[in-house]
């Protein structure tokens, strides 16, 4: 889908009409809201940091989500991928505490976030490939499932000494936290892995034949099928790596970040990537831009309800809206170009 | 406290049951006409934040419903715009509409958050009410659990039995074979997502105005929309079968709460998600049962094969496309 300049600024008008039209119902100042927004996610360094912290997870999910997609596959399980692989970081370092060095540990403990969020994704994988579960309601049935599963270790046999809390775990010693740069809170090693994946998805789908194979199963299963190719092996291998790449996230979720197992550990980055690969017109090319745009309302609508004691959730009114317009935009262009050819 | 009796559970049954009634059989009846709406979860607490408001400021319970069932409406021509008339992916413009309109709910709803407001009152029929069983079961309800209770009977009527009922599975089917018998598929397909989001709206309605009175973030009705799409699946697309799927899940709802007391260490989230692998696997076993070999399997085992062709039900042979050309 190739969403062209002015299907975005025609988008870009609708969600700035749309958001202050939401706004004026609620009897908020639009333009106090905006500058607040602007000013809470990229108003100083430290700030920045904290964008960035949130741009990691979205750009993992969001380039798995690349894979998926490409072959025509509608991973919603994406979220809880996270959550399994939050759930894996975090009994990786419960279990190796003090047995083994932090170093060795915490590269341990990322790799079964991966482990666990490709194997989350493989299970949704498996019951559309074995089962005829349609992968939507597969995937997000298991996300409520992760959920259940994250509140229960945190309220059963990962409580805390005395009294369990939604505040969640015990924290790790700093020790076993990722390093942050000097100056922000944000972990380089976080950063580097969003930027691999990046680097990753763009290779194996430019250059490798995984990219184009993934393409012809999406697109005719049965031709690529008699061309010699398993579409079975292919879906799996979709969900695999996106699973992999969220689980990854919910790794530096839990080692960069929280320091800790928490009950929205997953923090809606799931569905906020699906936002953002949708919004990327389903390319990898402009998934970075995107996911830093949506950190940033992220981040900046933090501060609304101690500013103007606003919901939070106007980001992800803003972020929903986006994604809408460039869709209806985009439909609208596509049908003016095909009714005049 | 008294122990409650097997009426009364059954009655709590009934009334838990209407808004996932109102909401799988107004998807029902859009996916019948080959459209998609995969928004319902967001329109319900759309729907359910603009009824408490509605209701809160006016005072009028009525004005709360049809704001509820006019946010579900154009929530719903949202998606049929998109879909039908643009031919966008629905599953896009839905999934997106349900992130959507689940924030903007909780954004416009933030100060009727945690406030008493109005409530449907109970409206005994005259006469049956007094009936014994039958009365507390189906009879001392409030109108919208009226409306959910003949709304299944309504719909398959519709359906199965007039020209437009013909209509909207013609279409569903084969819109450009129906567009050539002189049906206008497009005018079907709005009208059926825009009645059917109107439906879904009313549900959402029934959550704040009845059975979880009151705003929240959250409210309590997160998921239920994504349950009354797989219970369209379930249903096997036929209003009477989604009907029966919908009760089926109140009633393990219903059941669920003494579950719930028996554990009080277990926090309450933990059990709100025991529905969703119940999901999975129901939806496991109608992929399964559609499968050549597990037909073959049934085939000489009389009660297998009545339990498979019981759920077999096929989807719209449309569902999801647009109509082409036209």
């Amino acid at each position: 889908m190739r969403i062209r300049a002015f299907e975005i600024l025609v988008a870009a008008g609708l969600v700035l009409l749309f958001t202050t039209a939401v706004l004026l119902l609620t009897g908020a100042p639009p333009l106090e809201a905006f500058a607040l927004l602007v000013r809470g996610s990229f108003g100083s360094v430290s700030k920045l940091a904290r964008v960035l912290t949130v741009w990691v997870p979205l750009t993992l999910c969001a380039c798995g989500l690349i894979y998926t997609f490409r072959i025509g596959l509608w991973n919603i399980g994406v979220e809880g991928q996270v959550i399994l692989g939050a759930v894996g970081a975090t009994w990786a370092l419960r279990a190796g505490a003090g047995h083994l060095p932090p170093g060795v540990l915490l590269a341990l403990a990322m790799a079964a976030g991966v482990l666990l969020g490709a194997g989350w994704s493989l299970a949704a994988g498996v019951l559309r490939t074995r089962g005829g579960v349609n992968e939507i309601f597969a995937g997000l049935g298991l996300n409520f499932v992760a959920q259940g599963i994250v509140l229960w270790l945190i309220f059963g046999p990962w409580k805390r000494p005395g009294v369990a809390s939604m505040s969640g775990t015990v924290p790790f010693p700093p020790g076993l936290w990722l390093p942050n740069f000097s100056w922000g809170r944000l972990s380089p090693v976080a950063l580097g892995c969003a930027v691999a994946a990046l680097a990753l998805t763009a290779w194996l789908l430019g250059r490798t034949r995984v990219g184009l194979f993934l393409r012809a199963v999406g697109g005719n299963p049965r031709a690529a099928h008699l061309l010699g190719l398993p579409p079975e092996r292919y879906l799996l291998l979709a969900m695999a790596l996106a699973g992999g790449m969220a689980g990854l996230a919910g790794g530096i979720q839990v080692t960069a970040v929280y320091h800790r197992l928490i009950p929205a550990i997953s923090s809606n980055y799931g569905y906020l990537a699906l936002l953002v690969t949708m919004l990327a017109g389903f390319r990898l090319g402009p998934v970075a831009p995107i996911a830093l745009f949506f950190a940033g309302l992220n981040v900046g609508s933090v501060q609304l309800p101690m500013a103007l004691q606003l919901d939070s959730s106007l980001s992800g009114v803003i972020q929903g809206a986006s994604v809408l317009a460039v869709l209806l935009a985009h439909g609208w262009d596509v049908r003016r170009a095909r009714r005049q050819a | 406290m008294t122990e409650p009796s097997p009426v009364l559970l059954a009655a709590n049954v009934v009334a838990t049951a209407a808004p996932i009634l109102l909401a799988s059989l107004g998807e029902t009846l859009t996916e019948r006409a080959g459209l998609i709406n995969l928004s319902l979860d967001g329109t319900i607490l759309l729907a359910a934040m603009a009824a408490f408001a509605v209701a809160h400021d006016t005072g009028s319970v009525a004005l709360g419903f049809a704001a509820a069932s006019a946010v579900g409406g154009a929530v719903a021509a949202v998606v049929g715009f998109a879909g039908v008339i643009l031919g966008v992916s629905q599953v896009a413009v839905g999934f997106v509409l349900t992130l959507m309109c689940r924030d903007l709910a909780y954004f416009l709803g933030n100060p009727y958050s945690r406030i008493q407001g109005p409530q449907v009152p109970p409206l005994p029929v005259p006469g049956l009410a007094d009936l014994p069983v039958l009365g507390p079961l189906l009879f001392r309800h409030n109108a919208v659990v009226y409306l959910s209770l003949v709304l299944a009977p309504a719909l398959w009527w519709v359906l199965y039995r007039t020209k437009w009922g013909l209509e909207v599975r013609a279409v569903g089917e084969h819109p450009e074979a129906a567009y050539a018998r002189g049906i206008a598929p497009r005018r079907v397909q709005m009208v059926c997502a825009v009645v059917g989001g109107a439906l879904v709206g009313l549900a959402g309605a029934a959550y704040s105005l009845a059975l979880k009175p009151g705003w929240g973030r959250p409210q309590g009705a997160e998921g239920i929309g994504w349950i009354a799409l797989a219970l369209v699946i379930f249903g096997g697309w036929h209003p009477v079968k989604v009907a029966l799927g919908a009760v089926l899940f109140a009633l393990l709802q219903v059941a669920g709460i003494p579950l719930q007391e028996a554990f009080p260490s277990v926090p309450a989230q933990v059990f709100q998600v025991a529905p969703f692998p119940l999901m999975i696997f129901t939806l496991l076993f109608m992929g399964l049962s559609q499968r050549e070999s597990v037909e073959r399997w049934a085939a000489d085992r009389t009660w297998a094969r009545r339990l498979v062709r019981a759920f077999r039900g096929a989807a719209p042979r449309a569902l999801g496309r647009p109509m082409e050309g036209g």
